[in-house]
């Protein structure tokens, strides 16, 4: 039997859930595909391969983004992201001649070591993991230039250039596949899990968590080694899409990773996280891309309209 | 001792406030005359907050009006309360801890110097001149992290006295006070109340209002109840306006036992930090172990280290007799350990998490099955737990944030229980809460301690700690100066004078 109170509750609920506040993502996803589906119908945008290929270029940013919803929910930040997916492509294609599996346990292996020492450097000495991973973002950028001479490494590898780049699953592209395992595993472990519960614990009041019998260090520890590996499946798409490995791959993408995280709802002081509103906020970013592409506005041009397009986006997500 | 520019009355009349649905004020009216100290007092959630936060601004009432000196007046913001004179001393300190003392008093009007840079010095010139008015020795030039909280508190008095306030709003102020210290700030709201000063206080403290204040105004679901004289009134009276019914002001004290067989706690000659020293006692079985001490006697610190939080130094910790050791919370909750911290806003609770959320995050590997939570389960165990301590809220997604105090501390104490824990340390798990509140965890004490569980009980007040303990512990400067057990206290002034070591 339900109470009076429990329906009360129930529908309270449910009119919080329609609060627009809450899924400006959405919204503003709608709001930006319609805008480029009327304008941009004549170039081309609704295609199927032109929306496939938008669904193709944010696979990296959103397996990295996926991650970094964990990390951010936990009230860290992981600034090396985009270094790491580099590093990650580099290495694998050095490694590669000597056998796919190989190149990809190289490359797999360079992020969860980044998130090993991010991790022990967060946990082990409590630095701050804005600085640990500012640190590390040019010590691995550098490094990934360093071993290549700064030249891309070709990869001729056709098993992995299928895998992790242009190979479909039918009529689903491949890279669209891999976001889609990374968002539909970080959904049910972030909502379903006991590690969810406590990151989300950590994030909320790391004092609290801790008092609980939380080992918030632990959790830490943990984000960032997801977010190194991850990272690292990143580059490998990378890799895989542009059949080489170079240290620019993922350049900058640090920001654009945050910025589809706080855009999809997760809280950027921590407790709340949202891995499908992520993905969302990835898509937007790709669609602003390909729209403005599309548009024929030139570099700078993109950059700015971007730039007004997430402020406004977080402002208007941002909790009252 | 100040000048007579400031506004002394205040008037609010039939204000009346709705959140959603729910009416948080109906038609209350409220009046401050000129230089009185007036008690506002209620269970919590009875409306006391949600009129002071109207006064400062925070909120806006839906209807009445707010007059200051008989002249009504639109206080839509802080900044207007703060124009109207009506300061506030925070709860919750409201400082920066990293400015000095001067800074924080004239945070958001210092007072420039040439070129209009910030002239600090003649800020902690200014700042000293405050202090002396108030008649006490704060160092202007000292961060405020290093003070302890008394000088917290006097800070606040000081940093609305700054800005002309001639009202103050004090809301618990002697919460986190030792005796000493309190008693400082009785003969300061003295002093400032004879320079003509107004002040409204918040307290659940009975024996504090009678003290100090001259009228009273108390609340109840949000509606105005009584306004008074308090020499009109006796205890009896004012408790029974409070929670609407007439109860018996005295606790119902607990038969206490002796417990010889079966010790389930028992540390021996434990040392942590400064303020654990050579620390020695036995926990039995269905036994409630008090600790009084003042504050800063160590007894917060002894539950830390028991539970994890600080490190130990040295000396032993035995559960049923095992030597165990423990290095954090989540060692201490294996072993059957609970603790309701001193602090459930920072560290009972996560404030912006549901009530199940919070309930549920010791327990949630109850409802995993092969490594998945069953959402099912979670919201069955957590309106379980609900139901149980009868905490006040229509839907468990609720944030705690929005709770009373009193349901906030019910959340920590629920999600523990939920544990199924062997000892249960509580430390002051009642402060800040209201009267129902209270007699609910006093009750809810004695049912574990009868269950067969080891309860240690920290408490300031001291009839909370005579009526519920089988034995206490009285600490001093982290040293146990005596365990006595309850029989040999004979009332409030001997454990006092014990505490006290006069």
């Amino acid at each position: 039997m339900e109470s009076a109170a429990d329906l009360r509750g129930k529908a309270a609920t449910a009119l919080r859930l329609h609060d627009w506040r809450q899924n400006i993502i959405y919204i503003g996803f709608l709001a930006v595909f319609v805008f480029f589906a009327v304008t941009q119908s004549d170039s081309g945008f609704l295609s199927t391969g032109n929306l496939l290929n938008v669904f193709r270029q944010t696979a990296s940013v959103a397996v990295m983004a996926v991650a970094m919803t964990f990390v951010i929910a936990a009230a860290e930040i992981d600034l090396s992201v985009g270094a790491v997916a580099g590093l990650a492509s580099v290495v694998a294609a050095l490694a590669m001649p000597h056998g796919t599996i190989l190149g990809v346990l190289a490359g797999l292996g360079v992020g969860l070591l980044v998130g090993v020492v991010n991790g022990s450097l967060v946990s082990l000495l409590k630095v701050p993991s804005f600085l640990v991973t500012l640190g590390m973002l040019g010590l691995i950028s550098g490094f990934a230039r360093f071993i290549t001479d700064s030249k891309p490494v070709p990869i001729q590898d056709a098993t992995f250039n299928l895998m992790f780049g242009g190979g479909d699953l039918g009529p689903i592209p491949g890279l669209m596949v891999w976001a889609l395992v990374f968002v539909a595993a970080g959904t049910v472990v972030m909502n379903r899990t006991k590690f969810g519960r406590q990151v989300l614990a950590t994030g909320a009041s790391e004092t609290a968590a801790r008092f609980t019998g939380v080992k918030t260090m632990r959790i830490k520890f943990q984000v960032l080694v997801m977010s190194g590996t991850a990272a690292a499946v990143a580059g490998l798409l990378y890799a895989g899409r542009l059949q080489s490995g170079r240290f620019q791959w993922g350049t900058g993408d640090e920001l654009l990773v945050i910025a589809a995280v706080i855009l999809g709802g997760t809280s950027l002081f921590g407790g709340r996280g949202r891995v499908v509103g992520t993905l969302f906020g990835s898509l937007l970013i790709s669609l602003v891309n390909n729209g403005l592409i599309l548009a024929g506005l030139d570099v700078a041009e993109q950059q700015m309209v971007r730039g007004a397009i997430i402020v406004a986006a977080v402002a208007l997500s941002r909790e009252k | 001792m100040v000048t007579d520019q400031r506004p002394h009355s205040i008037e609010m009349r039939n204000i009346t406030k709705t959140f959603g649905r729910a009416k948080a004020l109906k038609d209350v009216s409220f009046e401050l005359r000129k230089g009185e100290v007036h008690a506002l007092m209620g269970e919590n959630g009875a409306g006391k907050s949600t009129l002071m936060k109207i006064l400062q601004g925070a909120y806006h009432a839906d209807a009445g009006e707010i007059l200051v000196d008989g002249t009504p007046v639109q206080i839509a913001s802080p900044s207007d309360a703060m124009k109207a004179g009506i300061g506030m001393v925070f709860q919750e300190f409201s400082l920066i801890p990293t400015l000095t003392v001067a800074q924080n008093v004239f945070l958001t009007h210092e007072h420039l110097g040439r070129l209009g840079l910030v002239d600090d010095r003649e800020a902690e010139r200014r700042a000293a001149a405050v202090f002396a008015e108030m008649d006490v020795e704060v160092d202007p030039g000292a961060e405020v992290s290093r003070l302890s909280t008394a000088y917290w508190q006097l800070t606040e008095i000081a940093k609305a006295l700054a800005q002309e306030a001639g009202v103050l709003i004090m809301d618990e102020p002697t919460a986190s006070l030792a005796k000493s210290e309190a008693e400082a700030l009785f003969a300061l709201i003295g002093r400032l109340k004879a320079s003509g000063i107004s002040i409204i206080y918040i307290s659940h403290r009975m024996d504090e209002i009678y003290r100090i204040a001259d009228r009273i105004t108390v609340l109840r679901d949000g509606r105005h109840v009584l306004t008074d004289d308090l020499a009109a009134l006796t205890p009896t009276q004012v408790i029974a306006a409070i929670v609407g019914r007439s109860i018996d002001t005295r606790l119902e004290e607990r038969e206490t036992q002796q417990h010889e067989g079966a010790p389930i706690l028992q540390v021996k000659n434990l040392w942590s930090g400064s303020r654990v020293r050579d620390v020695s006692f036995t926990l039995h079985r269905g036994e409630i172990l008090g600790l009084a001490g003042l504050m800063g006697s160590g007894r917060t610190e002894l539950a830390r280290v028991l539970f994890g939080v600080d490190r130990l130094d040295s000396g032993t910790i035995e559960i049923d007799d095992v030597p165990v050791t423990i290095s954090h919370p989540s060692e201490a909750i294996e072993h059957g350990l609970a603790l309701v911290p001193e602090d459930r806003r920072l560290q009972g609770l996560a404030m912006t998490h549901s009530v199940e959320a919070n309930l549920m995050l010791p327990l949630l590997d109850e409802v995993r099955t092969a490594g998945f939570l069953s959402v099912r389960r979670l919201a069955a165990r957590a309106r379980e737990l609900i139901r149980r301590f009868a905490v006040q809220v229509t839907n468990p997604s609720t944030t705690v944030s929005r709770l009373s105090g009193g349901n906030q501390q019910k959340v920590v104490i629920g999600k523990w229980i939920g544990t199924d824990p062997r000892v249960l340390v509580m430390d002051e798990p009642t402060a800040g809460v209201d009267i129902g509140t209270k007699t609910e965890i006093m009750r809810e004490l004695r049912a574990l301690a009868d269950e067969g569980k080891g309860v240690v009980f920290i408490s300031s007040e001291l009839p909370e700690l005579l009526a519920v303990s089988d034995r206490i512990l009285v600490l001093r400067n982290g040293e146990v100066v005596t365990s006595l057990a309850r029989a040999e206290i004979a009332n409030e002034e001997a454990l006092q004078l014990a505490i006290q070591g006069a």
